[in-house]
């Protein structure tokens, strides 16, 4: 069933959440993600689902909400500046335990900054989507492929926790082609097993005594109680944390970074390598959970320093890595933000100034 | 001896053993009670769906015997979408109240109409917010007091009231809009009544329908029961007429 084609990111992150069993859409227009509510106006009703273009994406969140309320597979696109409209309904689905996936494809920031790419949104993905405390799975994926396989196994996340899950890309990743290998077409019978067990608590009428509710808080109480299961939920994280040591085994310069500064620091270390500079790279592929432990357990004797690269100013990932490693090497920031990107020749540059002082 | 026959019961669409907390003179209990009816009425109380709004209209949930989502303030016409989007067979219907449909959710309460979304809007108008205390409301009267405007609604400094059947009546899509009360048994009837038209079009496919219900507010109007229903039709009915303002049913006689 496995079937390779050349693809844009946006539309085959689109496609992918189509064959996950995705079976509505709503979304309101922003660069770079239009192509992906674009597909699904096309695509949504050649499955028998829904694609609704919202009057604001405050509106499309919610209408997530309410689709994902009634247990079938629902998820919406935003970036940036959309994103930031979103935290209302994304904290919402958190406290009402919805299920439900959404993709930020980041643009330059803060405010409506500019439409070129860049990786500003790491803070609010991780740390604070909406208010209330509430945390979530964030899938930061490197390649085209990695957009697609992330988006068809979020709905299984979202489902197993009824939680949501959001995909942090780039616009770099939206805008790019690649070869991709497309996931199976999901069946109707595979998807009515996904939505057997959300039914009970489906907001789509039931017989008298069996009605469901669905609360996004607690009237009178009740609320702290939700609040420890959700931490509670949080915690069995540990086992879903993924993340990728690129030539780490003998590795005295370790580069720290996801999605794309990942990618061109990874054609860099090649480079570094070449000369002889034992270089490697810790990726966080779930940025929440983040990989602590792969910084924390790095051999300090060996590894002389650590350049975190990132396409923000200031730098934002750089906070769970100095966290991890507390001090006991220097860590070097490489950045660019505001739709700057950055390119091979800057990282490699500020690499080798940070190595003639470590090294 | 005459044999008894039983001439009411209570609807199983509110919660049983349930005494409400509204306020004394309040109208939502009886709006509660008369959905209830009207969707035992049409046998559809195990495919009914309400989606709340925030305010005192929230407090619904502890009466009523239907699924229930609550949605954020104002956002009802959204989530109401994606839930009828995602289940046609369900009927579903919003409860609003003037702050949460006609200010924070005037965007989602007029594009869910624009579009003829398939649901039935209940638009609790009292021209108050409640829950929070008595401030201004879109729909607060011209001179009417409240906690932000201590020396009454001014035209210059706060705008007219809001008339939002009127402004949904402007649209293309919508169904089926009517204005009604339930100051009196005779208006509690026809409150029932339009509203369960309004469910019966939504069986039919007919698309969105609207039923606003002047309402009064005694606690945050500062007026006791009584004198809260004269100013309700005194002063709220004159800015606010009770009618049909559309009838797609009708039209098509």
């Amino acid at each position: 069933m496995a079937e390779r084609v050349f693809m844009k990111g946006t539309e085959a992150i689109a496609e992918a959440a189509v064959r996950a069993g995705c079976r509505f859409f709503a979304g309101y227009p922003i660069t770079p993600q239009n192509e992906i509510p674009e597909y699904m106006a096309r695509r949504m009703p050649e499955v028998g689902g829904t694609f609704v273009q919202g009057e604001s994406e405050v509106a499309s969140v919610n209408m997530l909400y309410g689709a994902a309320s009634t247990g079938i597979r629902a998820m919406s696109s935003s970036s940036s500046c959309g994103i930031s409209l979103y935290s209302e309904g994304v904290s919402y689905c958190a406290s009402a335990r919805i299920p439900m996936v959404y993709i930020n494809v980041q643009r330059g920031g803060p405010g409506i900054g500019a439409i070129q790419p860049s990786q500003q949104d790491y803070n609010q993905a991780t740390k604070a989507s909406g208010n209330g405390g509430f945390r979530m799975i964030v899938l930061a994926p490197d390649s085209v492929q990695e957009c697609v396989d992330m988006v068809y196994e979020a709905f299984d996340y979202a489902e197993r926790d009824q939680n949501p899950v959001l995909i942090l890309t780039d616009g770099v990743m939206g805008t790019m082609m690649e070869p991709v290998v497309l996931p199976k077409m999901k069946s109707d019978e595979e998807l009515a097993k996904c939505r057997e067990k959300f039914l009970p608590r489906a907001i789509i009428g039931h017989p008298l005594g069996q009605q469901a509710t669905c609360r996004p808080g607690s009237v009178g109480g009740g609320q702290e109680e939700k609040n420890i299961a959700a931490a509670e939920l949080y915690k069995s994280w540990d086992k879903d944390i993924k993340v990728e040591e690129f030539m780490m085994d003998d590795a005295e310069i370790v580069f720290a970074a996801y999605g794309i500064s990942a990618r061109i620091s990874r054609a860099v270390i090649r480079e570094l390598r070449e000369q002889g500079i034992k270089a490697g790279m810790i990726r966080p592929i779930t940025i929440s959970p983040f990989p602590y432990s792969s910084f924390s357990n790095l051999d300090f004797n060996r590894v002389k320093g650590i350049i975190d690269v990132e396409m923000s100013i200031p730098a934002q990932m750089k906070w769970d890595v100095e966290y991890a490693v507390y001090g006991r090497c220097p860590i070097k920031e490489v950045l660019r933000s505001g739709g700057q990107l950055l390119t091979n020749d800057q990282v490699k540059n500020g690499a080798m100034e940070f190595i003639k002082e470590v090294l | 001896m005459a044999e008894e026959k039983k001439v009411y019961t209570r609807t199983k669409g509110i919660l049983p053993d349930t005494v409400s907390g509204f306020c004394p003179g309040c109208m939502h209990s009886t709006v509660h009670k008369i959905i209830g009816e009207a969707a035992e009425e049409l046998g559809k109380l195990d495919k009914l769906v309400r989606v709340e709004g925030v305010g005192c209209c929230g407090l619904g949930q502890f009466y009523v015997s239907c699924d229930e989502t609550i949605a954020a303030h104002g956002r009802a016409g959204a989530v109401a979408t994606g839930i009828k989007r995602s289940s046609p067979d369900s009927l579903v219907y919003t409860y609003q109240g003037d702050g949460d449909l006609a200010a924070i959710g005037l965007a989602e309460t007029l594009s869910a109409a624009n579009r003829g979304e398939n649901f039935t809007v209940i638009f609790i108008n009292n021209g108050i917010y409640g829950m929070t205390g008595g401030q201004m409301a879109p729909t607060t009267l011209l001179g009417m007091k409240s906690t932000t405007t201590p020396l009454g609604r001014k035209a210059e400094e706060h705008g007219y009231p809001l008339h939002m059947s009127e402004i949904i009546n402007q649209l293309t899509a919508p169904y089926y809009i009517e204005r009604v009360s339930c100051d009196t048994p005779q208006h509690v009837i026809a409150a029932r009544n339009a509203i369960k038209k309004a469910f019966q079009y939504q069986l039919e496919g007919k698309g969105y329908s609207i039923i606003e219900i002047v309402t009064s507010c005694p606690t945050n109007w500062g007026l006791d029961t009584l004198k809260s229903l004269d100013f309700l039709r005194e002063n709220m009915f004159k800015e606010y007429p009770l009618g049909v303002f559309r009838d797609g049913g009708e039209k098509k006689q």
